[in-house]
């Protein structure tokens, strides 16, 4: 297929991926500050989103008063969810996962092009809401309703071929960085240096990890015991059963890059094996004694890595 | 002017005051009958349900230099255009003729120039700014310049239609004709029941077929895609849809390149030969290396691949120097040079402002002409006399006297008006009629027509870009294809398809 084709629809699903984990993150942050006491002030408990969406720096910016920056709620619900001005906004990733969608609708199905463009339209009615006031939980349940529906529409009617292919590759890459990523800064966060692993932490913290991947469920079924991080961790990297898990994303990115590839050796065909090696022969234990900090972000790194190398093997072709 | 509609004639002569009373043009009778039973909100219903439809599937276009970055919906009227199955036999005979002749002539001028030694149609031609020099002596597949031509035709009478103008180079609004049938048959089945429509949604196969006949001789299995400047063009959503409907790639220049006399698609499984473009850029994007330099849009080398024979264009370049409004003018005699046929379709009386007399006659009565500039198109650099005021009556005077030669001038015609929905209720609005003639091995066109309506009150301007709204076009089919068995119909649809 044509490669700019495959590039839009691969950044199409990605946007709508991003979107949905950012309605996530936003989602579980909004409940914590329901829990009396959950953090010590506004600004730690709402900073960390931002962190995960790794927008800290902007969001400063754009953000400071005389009083110095202010990490209110309505302050950064605003900037992650409908801010026009942050590219990383379900704003914006929506406004380009539908852009993406519009310039190569030709390559989807008519249903899935119309669920993408009924979804932008959609959208409309948020925009000028003052969702920390009210309509949070409606807006973040909405999102991710329509992330599902955006899947079950490509399930449902994409012909298995490339353009399918891509789709959900840009879906379970973008997957496994998000997740990878709201590990690590809630990981990061609650577990000092100095405290050992597996430590007493705040159950409505972890509770809270766990539901913002659909993951409480899951663990209480799994481990039926109390919420340790360290299962956590291993629920959320190694534990192939568990859809938002890095290795499960990677269930699904081996075998597409083998497909698309074809009988070329792509470097991204490797470098996939090389990730997916990793989490599925992996054990917990060393992961966390050479620490999980390192092991997310070497992941994270590479999963990058991985991403433009798909750039490079399918979407840029060299012509001479 | 404007309160003069007793002078134009109705397509339906239905009488507004009173439904009820059967006046009406006899093809327009049974949608009378069914008008005058549907409770009298029905239709604002339908029209408002037809845009939320339009809206979500996204047959909008966009606006230039519109900020919040808006698509718009082109106005549909629910109110269909009903034309006999006698009137289409005559319309689609004239249309198909005009065509035939006007490709023979397109390759006349690129070749023999016959008609120029006969003295039909003047030398200055080739000094026209639209004639390609670099198409000369090239030779193109089944000698088709112009394989998708848009024939824009009026109606002043019961038996009067005009040929405005032709379309030639990249006529669109193909896909309007093709939705808007769709969205009639959700709106409306039970019309459909009562009307024997003949079908156009076979459009996109019969544009495959046609494009695949013109592939350079040899090529087995040609790869046919359709190249469009991008989503950002006004009428992306006509290329997406005809590309999807015609399940080939839509391409944008960046996405193609020219290697050893070929032109190749980047692919994801690496560079794909492409041997039929059906393109809707200008000529003069086309190639930054012959054409304009600026130009993103197009490919550089693909006129040096197209010259040599390595690719078919869709339309072949330089089409522009026959639907000028400069060669208009002499087509009816082309007709008779070429065909040796009588026109069946006639022009619309022009004004030569280069000749004396003409200019002189067109200067005395500029408040009662419409002036077009040659070489222009679109609706730009016209002057609709009657509606002109003293001061624009004035400036283009001036402009006709300096040069001439640039301008025609025609009478401002009585366009026939439709029934078309608006805020008041059911009122006469303008229309024209473009019925898409396609050219290939055969020349042929579905039954049906993009019937565009200016939704203003006796305005007679019916492009979309001022605000211009589109209707269905409903061919009746015969009542002797009637006696046609269903299965001999089938089979015949399919003929036409393959």
């Amino acid at each position: 297929m044509l490669s700019r084709t495959a590039d839009h629809l691969y950044w199409m699903a990605r946007y709508i991926e991003r979107a949905e984990n950012m309605a996530r993150v936003l989602d579980v942050t909004y409940n914590m500050s329901l829990v009396p006491n959950a953090a010590e002030s506004e600004a730690a408990l709402w900073l960390p989103a931002l962190e995960i969406s790794g927008n800290v720096e902007a969001f400063e910016n754009s953000y400071s008063t005389e009083n110095g920056v202010e990490y209110t709620a309505a302050n950064v619900i605003h900037y992650l969810a409908l801010d026009m001005n942050n590219p990383s906004s379900i704003y914006c990733a929506l406004r380009s996962a539908r852009e993406n969608a519009h310039a190569v609708r030709v390559a989807m199905t008519t249903e899935t092009w119309e669920n993408i463009n009924a979804l932008w339209l959609e959208f409309g009615q948020f925009v000028k809401q003052d969702l920390a006031q009210s309509g949070l939980r409606e807006f973040c349940d909405w999102v991710k309703a329509r992330s599902h529906l955006f899947r079950g529409v490509c399930f449902g009617t994409m012909l298995r071929d490339d353009a399918f292919n891509f789709v959900r590759l840009g879906t379970f890459i973008e997957r496994a960085d998000n997740t990878a990523r709201l590990l690590d800064v809630k990981y990061h966060l609650l577990l000092p240096e100095q405290e050992e692993v597996g430590g007493a932490v705040d159950y409505y913290e972890w509770s809270a990890v766990l539901r913002s991947v659909s993951a409480f469920q899951a663990y209480q079924k799994i481990y039926s015991d109390t919420i340790e991080p360290w299962r956590v961790a291993e629920l959320l990297v190694l534990r192939r059963d568990m859809p938002r898990s890095l290795h499960a994303c990677f269930d699904e990115i081996t075998p597409i890059l083998e497909l698309l590839s074809g009988s070329r050796h792509t470097e991204c065909k490797r470098l996939a094996g090389e990730l997916h090696s990793k989490l599925r022969f992996g054990k917990m234990q060393d992961i966390f004694q050479r620490g999980l900090h390192e092991f997310l972000s070497d992941f994270v790194e590479s999963n990058n890595k991985l991403g433009a190398e798909v750039h490079k093997t399918f979407f840029s072709i060299v012509t001479a | 002017m404007q309160k003069s509609a007793p002078t134009f004639f109705d397509e339906m002569q239905l009488n507004v005051e009173n439904a009820n009373m059967l006046n009406v043009r006899e093809i327009y009778s049974a949608y009378q009958q069914w008008l005058s039973r549907i409770p009298h909100d029905l239709l604002d219903s339908k029209r408002q349900e037809a845009e939320v439809l339009f809206r979500r599937v996204g047959i909008t276009f966009n606006v230039y230099g519109d900020d919040d970055g808006a698509e718009r919906l082109i106005p549909f009227d629910v109110v269909p255009r009903i034309l006999a199955a006698k009137e289409w036999a005559h319309l689609s005979a004239g249309a198909i003729q005009r065509v035939r002749a006007l490709n023979m002539f397109l390759h006349d001028i690129y070749h023999q120039q016959e008609i120029i030694k006969a003295g039909i149609v003047p030398a200055n031609i080739l000094t026209n700014a639209q004639y390609r020099p670099e198409m000369f002596g090239v030779d193109v597949p089944q000698q088709v310049y112009a394989h998708i031509a848009g024939i824009d035709l009026v109606r002043t009478s019961e038996s009067q239609f005009y040929v405005l103008e032709d379309n030639l180079r990249t006529p669109s609004g193909v896909s309007y004709m093709l939705e808007d049938r769709k969205m009639m048959m959700r709106l409306f089945p039970d019309l459909f029941r009562r009307y024997a429509i003949a079908p156009v949604d076979h459009y996109p196969q019969m544009l495959l077929k046609n494009l695949r006949a013109v592939a350079q001789t040899g090529i087995q299995d040609p790869t046919v895609v359709v190249l469009s400047p991008g989503a950002y063009n006004s009428a992306y959503f006509e290329h997406a849809f005809l590309a999807q409907q015609m399940g080939v790639e839509l391409v944008e220049g960046q996405d193609l390149f020219v290697r050893n006399n070929a032109v190749y698609m980047r692919s994801t499984l690496g560079p794909q030969r492409v041997d039929v473009i059906y393109r809707r850029i200008d000529d003069d994007y086309l190639d930054p290396l012959v054409f304009n330099a600026n130009s993103m849009l197009g490919v550089p080398g693909l006129l040096s691949v197209y010259r040599n024979g390595g690719v078919t264009l869709a339309n072949a370049v330089g089409t522009g120097v026959a639907d000028d409004k400069a060669t208009y003018i002499h087509v009816p005699a082309m007709i008779q040079f070429y065909l040796g046929e009588t026109p069946i379709l006639e022009n619309v009386p022009t004004y030569e402002l280069s000749k004396e007399e003409d200019l002189a006659y067109t200067l005395a009565h500029l408040d009662e002409l419409v002036v077009k500039e040659v070489q222009g198109s679109g609706g730009y650099g016209m002057l609709v006399g009657p509606a002109a005021s003293k001061q624009e009556l004035d400036e283009f005077r001036i402009r006709i006297v300096s040069s001439p030669a640039n301008y025609i001038a025609q009478p401002t015609l009585a366009l026939s008006t439709c029934p078309t929905l608006v805020e008041a209720g059911i009122a006469p609005r303008h229309v024209d009629l473009r019925p898409f003639v396609l050219s290939g091995k055969t020349v042929t066109l579905v039954p049906g027509a993009l019937c565009r309506v200016a939704m203003k009150e006796g305005s007679l301007v019916v492009n979309s870009s001022q605000g211009g709204g589109t209707k269905d076009t409903w061919v009746l089919e015969d009542e002797l294809e009637e006696k046609v068995t269903t299965k001999a119909k089938v089979s015949k649809l399919e003929e036409a398809i393959c």
